[in-house]
Protein backbone atom coordinates (compact mmCIF):
# COMPACT_ATOMS: atom_id res chain seq x y z
CA UNK A 1 0.00 0.00 0.00
CA UNK A 2 1.19 3.57 -1.21
CA UNK A 3 2.61 5.88 2.04
CA UNK A 4 0.11 8.44 2.38
CA UNK A 5 2.34 11.20 3.90
CA UNK A 6 0.84 14.28 5.60
CA UNK A 7 -2.58 13.23 3.84
CA UNK A 8 -5.53 12.28 6.16
CA UNK A 9 -7.21 9.01 5.05
CA UNK A 10 -10.04 10.49 2.70
CA UNK A 11 -12.00 7.03 1.56
CA UNK A 12 -15.70 6.44 2.44
CA UNK A 13 -15.30 9.91 4.72
CA UNK A 14 -17.96 11.66 5.25
CA UNK A 15 -18.73 15.71 4.32
CA UNK A 16 -16.20 17.57 6.20
CA UNK A 17 -17.78 19.39 8.60
CA UNK A 18 -16.70 22.54 10.89
CA UNK A 19 -14.75 21.89 13.86
CA UNK A 20 -17.22 22.14 17.00
CA UNK A 21 -16.82 24.98 19.63
CA UNK A 22 -14.51 23.95 22.36
CA UNK A 23 -16.47 24.37 25.55
CA UNK A 24 -15.80 27.16 28.67
CA UNK A 25 -12.70 26.38 30.11
CA UNK A 26 -13.53 26.60 33.87
CA UNK A 27 -17.28 27.15 35.05
CA UNK A 28 -17.19 30.23 38.07
CA UNK A 29 -17.95 29.90 41.51
CA UNK A 30 -21.76 30.25 41.55
CA UNK A 31 -22.24 28.41 38.01
CA UNK A 32 -19.75 25.00 39.84
CA UNK A 33 -22.26 25.09 42.45
CA UNK A 34 -25.44 24.74 40.63
CA UNK A 35 -23.01 22.25 37.71
CA UNK A 36 -22.18 20.39 41.19
CA UNK A 37 -26.09 20.26 42.41
CA UNK A 38 -27.21 19.26 38.83
CA UNK A 39 -24.51 16.42 39.04
CA UNK A 40 -25.79 15.36 42.67
CA UNK A 41 -29.43 15.10 41.81
CA UNK A 42 -28.32 13.00 38.46
CA UNK A 43 -26.61 10.80 40.46
CA UNK A 44 -29.59 10.08 43.14
CA UNK A 45 -31.67 9.92 40.16
CA UNK A 46 -29.60 6.95 38.59
CA UNK A 47 -30.16 5.21 41.90
CA UNK A 48 -33.93 5.12 41.71
CA UNK A 49 -33.60 3.99 38.24
CA UNK A 50 -31.14 1.37 39.01
CA UNK A 51 -32.74 -0.02 42.21
CA UNK A 52 -35.35 -1.81 40.51
CA UNK A 53 -33.54 -3.02 37.30
CA UNK A 54 -31.82 -6.44 37.07
CA UNK A 55 -29.39 -7.75 37.77
CA UNK A 56 -29.96 -7.75 41.52
CA UNK A 57 -26.51 -8.01 42.86
CA UNK A 58 -27.93 -9.61 46.13
CA UNK A 59 -24.43 -11.35 47.03
CA UNK A 60 -22.38 -7.76 46.72
CA UNK A 61 -25.12 -6.76 49.12
CA UNK A 62 -25.10 -9.14 51.95
CA UNK A 63 -20.96 -8.69 51.22
CA UNK A 64 -21.39 -4.97 51.83
CA UNK A 65 -23.82 -5.30 54.85
CA UNK A 66 -21.03 -7.80 56.47
CA UNK A 67 -18.48 -4.81 55.55
CA UNK A 68 -20.00 -2.03 56.75
CA UNK A 69 -21.48 -4.08 59.94
CA UNK A 70 -18.10 -5.32 60.57
CA UNK A 71 -16.36 -1.67 60.14
CA UNK A 72 -18.69 -0.07 62.54
CA UNK A 73 -19.40 -2.44 65.35
CA UNK A 74 -16.38 -2.16 67.30
CA UNK A 75 -16.70 1.86 66.87
CA UNK A 76 -20.13 2.13 67.75
CA UNK A 77 -20.05 -0.84 70.90
CA UNK A 78 -17.49 1.87 72.29
CA UNK A 79 -18.70 5.14 71.47
CA UNK A 80 -22.39 4.55 72.54
CA UNK A 81 -21.74 2.42 75.85
CA UNK A 82 -19.59 5.48 76.86
CA UNK A 83 -21.96 8.15 75.61
CA UNK A 84 -24.79 6.14 77.66
CA UNK A 85 -22.86 6.24 80.84
CA UNK A 86 -21.57 9.60 80.68
CA UNK A 87 -25.62 10.91 79.81
CA UNK A 88 -26.60 9.15 83.41
CA UNK A 89 -23.34 10.30 85.45
CA UNK A 90 -23.79 14.08 84.37
CA UNK A 91 -27.64 14.09 84.91
CA UNK A 92 -27.21 12.57 88.18
CA UNK A 93 -26.57 15.53 89.96
CA UNK A 94 -28.94 18.01 88.57
CA UNK A 95 -31.61 16.02 88.96
CA UNK A 96 -30.94 14.92 92.44
CA UNK A 97 -30.72 18.57 93.27
CA UNK A 98 -34.69 18.50 92.24
CA UNK A 99 -35.29 15.06 93.86
CA UNK A 100 -35.96 13.60 90.41
CA UNK A 101 -33.57 11.19 90.14
CA UNK A 102 -35.73 8.34 89.39
CA UNK A 103 -35.75 9.74 86.68
CA UNK A 104 -32.53 9.11 85.17
CA UNK A 105 -33.65 5.76 83.24
CA UNK A 106 -36.54 7.58 81.32
CA UNK A 107 -34.78 10.53 80.71
CA UNK A 108 -31.70 9.15 79.35
CA UNK A 109 -33.85 6.43 77.11
CA UNK A 110 -35.58 8.79 75.75
CA UNK A 111 -32.55 11.00 74.60
CA UNK A 112 -30.57 7.96 73.56
CA UNK A 113 -33.71 6.79 71.43
CA UNK A 114 -34.91 9.44 69.96
CA UNK A 115 -31.64 11.84 69.09
CA UNK A 116 -28.54 11.08 70.57
CA UNK A 117 -28.39 7.08 69.09
CA UNK A 118 -29.17 7.89 66.01
CA UNK A 119 -27.37 10.62 65.62
CA UNK A 120 -24.12 9.58 66.85
CA UNK A 121 -24.29 6.44 65.35
CA UNK A 122 -24.93 7.90 61.58
CA UNK A 123 -21.84 10.69 62.65
CA UNK A 124 -20.24 7.13 63.53
CA UNK A 125 -20.73 5.51 60.20
CA UNK A 126 -20.01 8.55 58.35
CA UNK A 127 -16.68 8.74 59.49
CA UNK A 128 -15.90 4.70 58.97
CA UNK A 129 -18.34 3.95 55.86
CA UNK A 130 -18.24 6.77 53.79
CA UNK A 131 -14.62 7.56 53.94
CA UNK A 132 -13.93 3.60 52.88
CA UNK A 133 -16.60 3.92 49.52
CA UNK A 134 -15.08 6.97 49.00
CA UNK A 135 -11.74 5.86 48.86
CA UNK A 136 -12.12 2.86 47.86
CA UNK A 137 -14.17 4.00 44.81
CA UNK A 138 -12.18 7.05 44.33
CA UNK A 139 -9.01 4.57 44.23
CA UNK A 140 -10.87 2.27 41.50
CA UNK A 141 -11.61 5.23 39.43
CA UNK A 142 -7.33 6.52 39.05
CA UNK A 143 -6.45 3.08 38.21
CA UNK A 144 -8.75 2.96 35.81
CA UNK A 145 -10.75 -0.06 37.37
CA UNK A 146 -14.46 1.59 36.75
CA UNK A 147 -13.78 2.31 33.22
CA UNK A 148 -12.57 -1.91 32.87
CA UNK A 149 -15.94 -2.58 34.50
CA UNK A 150 -17.90 -0.73 32.10
CA UNK A 151 -15.55 -2.27 29.14
CA UNK A 152 -16.89 -5.28 30.40
CA UNK A 153 -20.69 -4.30 29.72
CA UNK A 154 -21.01 -3.93 33.45
CA UNK A 155 -22.62 -0.99 35.04
CA UNK A 156 -20.50 0.30 37.36
CA UNK A 157 -22.92 2.38 39.27
CA UNK A 158 -25.18 -0.36 39.78
CA UNK A 159 -22.67 -2.89 40.88
CA UNK A 160 -20.72 -0.67 42.86
CA UNK A 161 -23.48 2.00 43.80
CA UNK A 162 -26.36 0.55 43.92
CA UNK A 163 -25.62 -2.03 46.45
CA UNK A 164 -23.72 -0.05 48.77
CA UNK A 165 -26.90 2.11 49.52
CA UNK A 166 -29.12 -0.12 49.68
CA UNK A 167 -27.09 -2.06 52.21
CA UNK A 168 -26.81 1.28 54.43
CA UNK A 169 -30.40 1.52 53.86
CA UNK A 170 -30.62 -1.60 55.31
CA UNK A 171 -28.04 -1.49 58.20
CA UNK A 172 -28.46 1.35 59.86
CA UNK A 173 -31.80 0.86 61.24
CA UNK A 174 -29.93 -2.66 62.78
CA UNK A 175 -26.86 -0.71 64.10
CA UNK A 176 -29.03 2.54 65.64
CA UNK A 177 -30.87 -0.48 67.35
CA UNK A 178 -27.76 -2.05 68.43
CA UNK A 179 -26.37 1.26 69.00
CA UNK A 180 -29.18 2.33 71.49
CA UNK A 181 -29.30 -0.72 73.02
CA UNK A 182 -25.38 -0.24 74.11
CA UNK A 183 -25.85 3.61 75.65
CA UNK A 184 -28.88 2.27 77.38
CA UNK A 185 -26.93 -0.55 79.07
CA UNK A 186 -24.03 2.52 79.53
CA UNK A 187 -26.28 4.30 81.44
CA UNK A 188 -27.39 1.33 84.05
CA UNK A 189 -23.91 0.45 84.58
CA UNK A 190 -23.69 4.40 85.85
CA UNK A 191 -26.39 4.15 87.79
CA UNK A 192 -25.19 0.64 89.25
CA UNK A 193 -22.18 2.07 90.13
CA UNK A 194 -23.92 5.50 92.04
CA UNK A 195 -27.07 3.35 93.46
CA UNK A 196 -26.42 -0.13 92.90
CA UNK A 197 -29.81 -0.41 91.59
CA UNK A 198 -30.67 -3.74 90.00
CA UNK A 199 -30.97 -4.69 86.22
CA UNK A 200 -34.52 -5.47 86.57
CA UNK A 201 -35.61 -2.28 87.96
CA UNK A 202 -33.83 -0.25 85.50
CA UNK A 203 -35.20 -1.92 82.68
CA UNK A 204 -39.02 -1.54 83.90
CA UNK A 205 -37.87 2.40 84.19
CA UNK A 206 -36.75 2.20 80.76
CA UNK A 207 -39.53 -0.01 79.16
CA UNK A 208 -42.03 2.68 81.10
CA UNK A 209 -40.30 5.08 79.62
CA UNK A 210 -40.26 4.05 75.70
CA UNK A 211 -43.09 4.82 73.69
CA UNK A 212 -44.01 3.98 69.84
CA UNK A 213 -43.45 6.85 68.78
CA UNK A 214 -40.21 7.54 69.82
CA UNK A 215 -38.86 4.41 68.43
CA UNK A 216 -40.41 4.17 64.79
CA UNK A 217 -39.49 8.20 63.65
CA UNK A 218 -35.88 8.09 64.71
CA UNK A 219 -35.32 4.67 63.06
CA UNK A 220 -36.91 5.57 60.25
CA UNK A 221 -34.51 8.66 59.52
CA UNK A 222 -31.82 6.19 60.16
CA UNK A 223 -32.50 5.16 56.23
CA UNK A 224 -32.52 8.51 55.40
CA UNK A 225 -28.89 9.49 57.17
CA UNK A 226 -27.74 5.57 55.47
CA UNK A 227 -28.77 6.87 51.95
CA UNK A 228 -26.73 10.38 52.74
CA UNK A 229 -23.50 8.66 53.92
CA UNK A 230 -23.58 6.13 50.98
CA UNK A 231 -24.59 8.61 47.71
CA UNK A 232 -22.25 11.26 49.29
CA UNK A 233 -19.00 8.41 49.84
CA UNK A 234 -20.37 7.08 46.35
CA UNK A 235 -20.41 10.29 44.64
CA UNK A 236 -16.85 11.94 46.12
CA UNK A 237 -15.29 8.52 44.81
CA UNK A 238 -17.05 8.11 41.35
CA UNK A 239 -16.00 12.08 40.79
CA UNK A 240 -12.13 11.33 41.78
CA UNK A 241 -9.74 13.42 39.52
CA UNK A 242 -5.92 13.91 39.73
CA UNK A 243 -4.80 10.19 41.25
CA UNK A 244 -3.77 9.58 44.77
CA UNK A 245 -4.05 13.17 45.89
CA UNK A 246 -7.73 13.43 44.42
CA UNK A 247 -8.56 9.77 46.58
CA UNK A 248 -7.54 11.70 49.60
CA UNK A 249 -9.55 14.70 48.88
CA UNK A 250 -12.09 12.29 48.35
CA UNK A 251 -11.94 10.46 51.32
CA UNK A 252 -11.99 13.67 53.66
CA UNK A 253 -14.78 15.70 51.45
CA UNK A 254 -17.11 11.96 51.72
CA UNK A 255 -16.67 12.66 55.66
CA UNK A 256 -17.73 15.73 55.88
CA UNK A 257 -19.97 16.18 53.38
CA UNK A 258 -22.14 13.24 54.56
CA UNK A 259 -21.88 14.65 58.40
CA UNK A 260 -22.78 17.57 56.96
CA UNK A 261 -26.31 15.90 55.51
CA UNK A 262 -26.85 14.31 58.57
CA UNK A 263 -27.03 17.16 60.56
CA UNK A 264 -29.20 18.85 58.36
CA UNK A 265 -31.92 15.69 57.54
CA UNK A 266 -32.04 15.59 61.43
CA UNK A 267 -32.77 19.28 61.53
CA UNK A 268 -35.42 19.17 59.16
CA UNK A 269 -37.11 15.51 60.88
CA UNK A 270 -36.74 17.04 64.62
CA UNK A 271 -39.28 19.17 63.63
CA UNK A 272 -42.04 16.91 61.98
CA UNK A 273 -41.40 14.43 64.49
CA UNK A 274 -42.15 16.98 67.29
CA UNK A 275 -45.26 18.39 65.24
CA UNK A 276 -46.67 14.82 64.35
CA UNK A 277 -45.29 11.74 66.59
CA UNK A 278 -44.91 13.82 70.18
CA UNK A 279 -45.81 11.97 73.22
CA UNK A 280 -48.80 11.62 74.85
CA UNK B 1 -13.24 -2.98 10.47
CA UNK B 2 -13.24 0.06 12.28
CA UNK B 3 -13.62 3.51 10.33
CA UNK B 4 -12.81 6.71 12.20
CA UNK B 5 -14.24 9.55 10.42
CA UNK B 6 -13.34 13.51 11.53
CA UNK B 7 -13.50 12.64 14.99
CA UNK B 8 -13.56 15.63 17.10
CA UNK B 9 -12.76 15.76 21.10
CA UNK B 10 -12.08 19.25 23.29
CA UNK B 11 -12.12 19.21 26.90
CA UNK B 12 -11.66 22.56 27.25
CA UNK B 13 -10.44 25.62 25.18
CA UNK B 14 -7.07 24.97 25.29
CA UNK B 15 -7.44 21.07 25.52
CA UNK B 16 -8.16 19.89 22.46
CA UNK B 17 -6.68 16.43 22.15
CA UNK B 18 -8.96 14.96 18.76
CA UNK B 19 -9.10 17.68 16.01
CA UNK B 20 -10.27 15.82 13.09
CA UNK B 21 -9.27 12.26 13.31
CA UNK B 22 -10.00 9.91 10.22
CA UNK B 23 -8.25 6.61 9.86
CA UNK B 24 -9.21 2.77 9.23
CA UNK B 25 -8.61 -0.37 10.89
CA UNK B 26 -8.22 -3.42 8.64
CA UNK B 27 -9.21 -6.49 10.31
CA UNK B 28 -6.79 -9.06 11.09
CA UNK B 29 -3.99 -6.08 11.66
CA UNK B 30 -1.98 -4.47 14.75
CA UNK B 31 -2.04 -1.07 13.82
CA UNK B 32 0.01 0.90 16.25
CA UNK B 33 -0.64 4.34 17.35
CA UNK B 34 1.57 7.11 17.93
CA UNK B 35 2.37 10.95 18.83
CA UNK B 36 3.77 12.79 21.25
CA UNK B 37 2.34 13.10 25.07
CA UNK B 38 -0.59 14.70 24.77
CA UNK B 39 -1.76 14.34 21.27
CA UNK B 40 -4.63 12.39 21.79
CA UNK B 41 -4.08 9.08 21.70
CA UNK B 42 -5.77 7.58 24.50
CA UNK B 43 -8.87 9.81 23.81
CA UNK B 44 -9.08 8.16 20.86
CA UNK B 45 -8.53 4.28 21.85
CA UNK B 46 -11.35 5.70 24.81
CA UNK B 47 -13.86 6.88 22.32
CA UNK B 48 -13.48 3.79 19.89
CA UNK B 49 -14.77 1.87 22.91
CA UNK B 50 -17.48 4.34 23.94
CA UNK B 51 -15.68 5.24 27.16
CA UNK B 52 -15.40 9.15 26.10
CA UNK B 53 -18.40 10.46 23.82
CA UNK B 54 -16.78 12.63 20.61
CA UNK B 55 -17.73 16.20 20.39
CA UNK B 56 -18.48 15.35 16.77
CA UNK B 57 -17.42 13.04 13.96
CA UNK B 58 -18.25 9.27 13.49
CA UNK B 59 -16.37 5.91 15.13
CA UNK B 60 -17.88 2.68 13.21
CA UNK B 61 -17.32 -0.55 14.32
CA UNK B 62 -18.14 -3.63 11.96
CA UNK B 63 -20.70 -0.84 10.46
CA UNK B 64 -22.13 -0.27 14.05
CA UNK B 65 -22.26 3.60 15.08
CA UNK B 66 -20.44 4.22 18.46
CA UNK B 67 -20.53 7.67 19.17
CA UNK B 68 -23.97 8.57 20.40
CA UNK B 69 -25.02 4.95 20.86
CA UNK B 70 -27.71 3.80 23.44
CA UNK B 71 -26.95 1.37 26.55
CA UNK B 72 -27.22 -1.98 24.33
CA UNK B 73 -25.46 -0.67 21.38
CA UNK B 74 -22.64 0.18 23.32
CA UNK B 75 -22.82 -3.06 25.41
CA UNK B 76 -23.01 -4.86 21.99
CA UNK B 77 -20.01 -2.55 20.63
CA UNK B 78 -17.96 -3.73 24.31
CA UNK B 79 -18.43 -7.05 23.52
CA UNK B 80 -16.52 -7.01 20.42
CA UNK B 81 -14.04 -4.36 21.57
CA UNK B 82 -11.52 -5.29 24.25
CA UNK B 83 -9.60 -2.74 26.33
CA UNK B 84 -6.09 -3.38 27.54
CA UNK B 85 -5.20 -0.70 30.55
CA UNK B 86 -2.45 0.65 30.98
CA UNK B 87 -1.88 -0.21 34.32
CA UNK B 88 -3.73 -3.61 33.85
CA UNK B 89 -6.59 -1.62 36.01
CA UNK B 90 -7.60 -5.75 37.57
CA UNK B 91 -9.98 -5.52 40.51
CA UNK B 92 -8.53 -5.01 43.91
CA UNK B 93 -10.32 -6.79 45.81
CA UNK B 94 -10.67 -9.86 43.74
CA UNK B 95 -8.26 -12.57 43.07
CA UNK B 96 -6.43 -12.96 39.70
CA UNK B 97 -9.29 -16.10 38.52
CA UNK B 98 -12.39 -14.21 40.13
CA UNK B 99 -10.98 -11.30 38.13
CA UNK B 100 -11.34 -13.52 34.95
CA UNK B 101 -14.47 -15.08 36.07
CA UNK B 102 -15.96 -11.54 36.79
CA UNK B 103 -15.51 -10.74 32.81
CA UNK B 104 -17.45 -14.12 32.38
CA UNK B 105 -19.95 -14.04 35.01
CA UNK B 106 -20.80 -9.93 34.30
CA UNK B 107 -20.10 -10.04 31.19
CA UNK B 108 -21.63 -13.30 29.43
CA UNK B 109 -23.63 -14.61 32.48
CA UNK B 110 -21.55 -17.76 32.20
CA UNK B 111 -21.56 -19.72 35.79
CA UNK B 112 -19.95 -23.01 37.61
CA UNK B 113 -17.63 -25.29 36.10
CA UNK B 114 -17.57 -23.52 32.21
CA UNK B 115 -16.05 -20.32 33.82
CA UNK B 116 -13.54 -22.02 36.06
CA UNK B 117 -12.21 -24.00 33.06
CA UNK B 118 -12.46 -20.87 30.40
CA UNK B 119 -10.31 -19.14 33.52
CA UNK B 120 -7.53 -21.69 33.81
CA UNK B 121 -7.38 -22.13 29.84
CA UNK B 122 -7.12 -18.25 29.01
CA UNK B 123 -4.64 -18.23 32.32
CA UNK B 124 -2.48 -20.70 31.04
CA UNK B 125 -2.70 -18.68 27.27
CA UNK B 126 -0.94 -15.91 28.87
CA UNK B 127 1.73 -18.58 30.70
CA UNK B 128 0.58 -17.86 34.57
CA UNK B 129 -1.86 -20.47 35.54
CA UNK B 130 -0.14 -20.35 38.92
CA UNK B 131 -1.59 -17.22 39.52
CA UNK B 132 -5.07 -17.71 39.88
CA UNK B 133 -5.39 -17.51 43.24
CA UNK B 134 -2.85 -14.53 43.95
CA UNK B 135 -4.12 -10.96 44.40
CA UNK B 136 -3.45 -8.37 42.54
CA UNK B 137 -1.16 -6.52 45.10
CA UNK B 138 1.02 -9.82 44.64
CA UNK B 139 1.55 -9.55 40.82
CA UNK B 140 5.20 -7.47 39.05
CA UNK B 141 3.71 -5.17 36.95
CA UNK B 142 4.33 -7.64 33.73
CA UNK B 143 2.23 -10.29 35.03
CA UNK B 144 -0.65 -7.76 35.96
CA UNK B 145 -0.58 -6.76 32.07
CA UNK B 146 -0.73 -10.35 31.15
CA UNK B 147 -3.48 -10.95 33.49
CA UNK B 148 -5.60 -7.79 32.06
CA UNK B 149 -4.79 -8.82 28.55
CA UNK B 150 -6.54 -12.51 29.92
CA UNK B 151 -9.05 -10.48 31.17
CA UNK B 152 -9.74 -8.82 28.28
CA UNK B 153 -9.63 -11.71 25.97
CA UNK B 154 -11.04 -14.18 27.93
CA UNK B 155 -14.81 -12.68 26.55
CA UNK B 156 -13.25 -13.70 22.87
CA UNK B 157 -13.23 -9.96 21.44
CA UNK B 158 -12.52 -9.19 18.22
CA UNK B 159 -10.79 -6.34 18.52
CA UNK B 160 -8.29 -5.46 21.26
CA UNK B 161 -7.26 -1.80 22.06
CA UNK B 162 -4.00 -1.58 24.11
CA UNK B 163 -3.16 1.13 25.79
CA UNK B 164 0.63 1.70 26.80
CA UNK B 165 0.64 -2.20 26.77
CA UNK B 166 4.63 -2.41 27.56
CA UNK B 167 5.21 1.19 29.65
CA UNK B 168 7.67 1.08 32.73
CA UNK B 169 8.43 -2.92 32.28
CA UNK B 170 11.64 -4.55 31.71
CA UNK B 171 13.01 -5.41 27.93
CA UNK B 172 12.65 -9.02 28.50
CA UNK B 173 8.56 -8.53 29.89
CA UNK B 174 8.40 -5.85 27.26
CA UNK B 175 9.40 -8.50 24.63
CA UNK B 176 6.97 -10.91 25.91
CA UNK B 177 3.80 -8.93 26.40
CA UNK B 178 4.75 -7.78 22.82
CA UNK B 179 4.82 -11.50 21.04
CA UNK B 180 1.59 -12.08 23.27
CA UNK B 181 -0.02 -9.28 20.92
CA UNK B 182 1.29 -10.63 18.12
CA UNK B 183 0.34 -14.17 18.97
CA UNK B 184 -3.60 -12.91 19.80
CA UNK B 185 -3.21 -11.72 16.40
CA UNK B 186 -2.13 -15.09 14.64
CA UNK B 187 -3.58 -17.49 17.14
CA UNK B 188 -6.88 -15.69 17.79
CA UNK B 189 -6.81 -13.53 15.01
CA UNK B 190 -7.81 -10.50 17.32
CA UNK B 191 -7.29 -7.20 15.67
CA UNK B 192 -5.21 -4.60 17.73
CA UNK B 193 -4.46 -1.30 18.23
CA UNK B 194 -2.13 -0.39 20.29
CA UNK B 195 -0.50 2.88 21.80
CA UNK B 196 2.59 2.97 22.87
CA UNK B 197 5.85 4.87 22.95
CA UNK B 198 7.97 1.86 23.35
CA UNK B 199 10.18 1.75 20.19
CA UNK B 200 11.24 -1.98 20.65
CA UNK B 201 7.04 -2.89 21.22
CA UNK B 202 6.65 -1.02 17.91
CA UNK B 203 8.58 -3.19 15.86
CA UNK B 204 7.68 -6.15 17.32
CA UNK B 205 3.86 -5.78 16.91
CA UNK B 206 3.43 -2.86 14.41
CA UNK B 207 1.68 -4.42 10.83
CA UNK B 208 0.80 -0.83 10.55
CA UNK B 209 1.58 2.63 12.14
CA UNK B 210 -0.62 5.80 12.50
CA UNK B 211 1.13 8.72 13.72
CA UNK B 212 -1.46 11.89 15.36
CA UNK B 213 -0.15 15.35 15.22
CA UNK B 214 -2.22 18.55 16.45
CA UNK B 215 -5.33 16.13 16.65
CA UNK B 216 -4.89 14.78 13.37
CA UNK B 217 -3.36 11.41 11.99
CA UNK B 218 -0.77 12.99 9.49
CA UNK B 219 0.88 9.53 8.27
CA UNK B 220 -0.29 6.20 7.96
CA UNK B 221 1.67 3.51 6.55
CA UNK B 222 3.84 0.14 7.23
CA UNK B 223 6.53 0.83 9.68
CA UNK B 224 9.20 0.63 6.69
CA UNK B 225 7.57 3.28 5.26
CA UNK B 226 7.13 6.09 8.13
CA UNK B 227 10.73 4.76 8.89
CA UNK B 228 11.45 6.27 5.65
CA UNK B 229 9.31 9.18 6.31
CA UNK B 230 9.46 13.21 6.52
CA UNK B 231 8.36 12.68 10.20
CA UNK B 232 11.22 14.20 12.43
CA UNK B 233 8.95 12.42 15.14
CA UNK B 234 8.85 8.82 12.97
CA UNK B 235 12.48 9.35 11.93
CA UNK B 236 13.70 9.49 15.99
CA UNK B 237 11.31 7.00 16.58
CA UNK B 238 12.72 4.43 14.66
CA UNK B 239 16.59 5.50 15.20
CA UNK B 240 15.57 4.27 18.88
CA UNK B 241 14.37 0.71 17.64
CA UNK B 242 16.50 -1.71 19.13
CA UNK B 243 15.95 -5.02 20.50
CA UNK B 244 17.07 -5.59 23.82
CA UNK B 245 16.10 -9.12 23.94
CA UNK B 246 18.60 -10.40 21.98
Amino acid sequence: MAVRQGVVPTRKARPSAAAPPAPASKPGYLKHVVLEMGAYTSFIGRFFRSVFAPPYEFRQIVRHIDDFGAMSLPLISVVNFIMGLILALQSRPTLEKFGASAFIPAMVTTSIVRELGPVITALLVAGRVASGIGAELGSMKVTEQIEAMECMGVDPYKYLVTTRVIALLFLMPVLTLYAEFVGIFGSFVAEFISTGGTIQYYYSQVIDALYFQDVLPSLGKTVLFGFAIAIVGSYKGFNTESGTEGVGRATTSAVVLSSLWIILIDMILVKITVTYFSNP
Amino acid sequence: MIEIRDLYKAFSAELRPLRGVTLDVQDGTNLVVLGKSGTGKSVLLKSIVGLLEPDQGSIQVDGVEVSGANANTLQMIRRKVGYVFQSGALFDSLTVGENLAFALEKGKGMRGAEVRDKVMDYLEKVGLPEKVNKMPSELSGGQRKRIGVARTIITEPAYLLYDEPTTGLDPQTTKEISELIVQLKDDLNITGIAVTHDPYCLHIIADRIAYLEEGKVVFEGTPEEGKHSDFEFLKIFFTLENDPGK
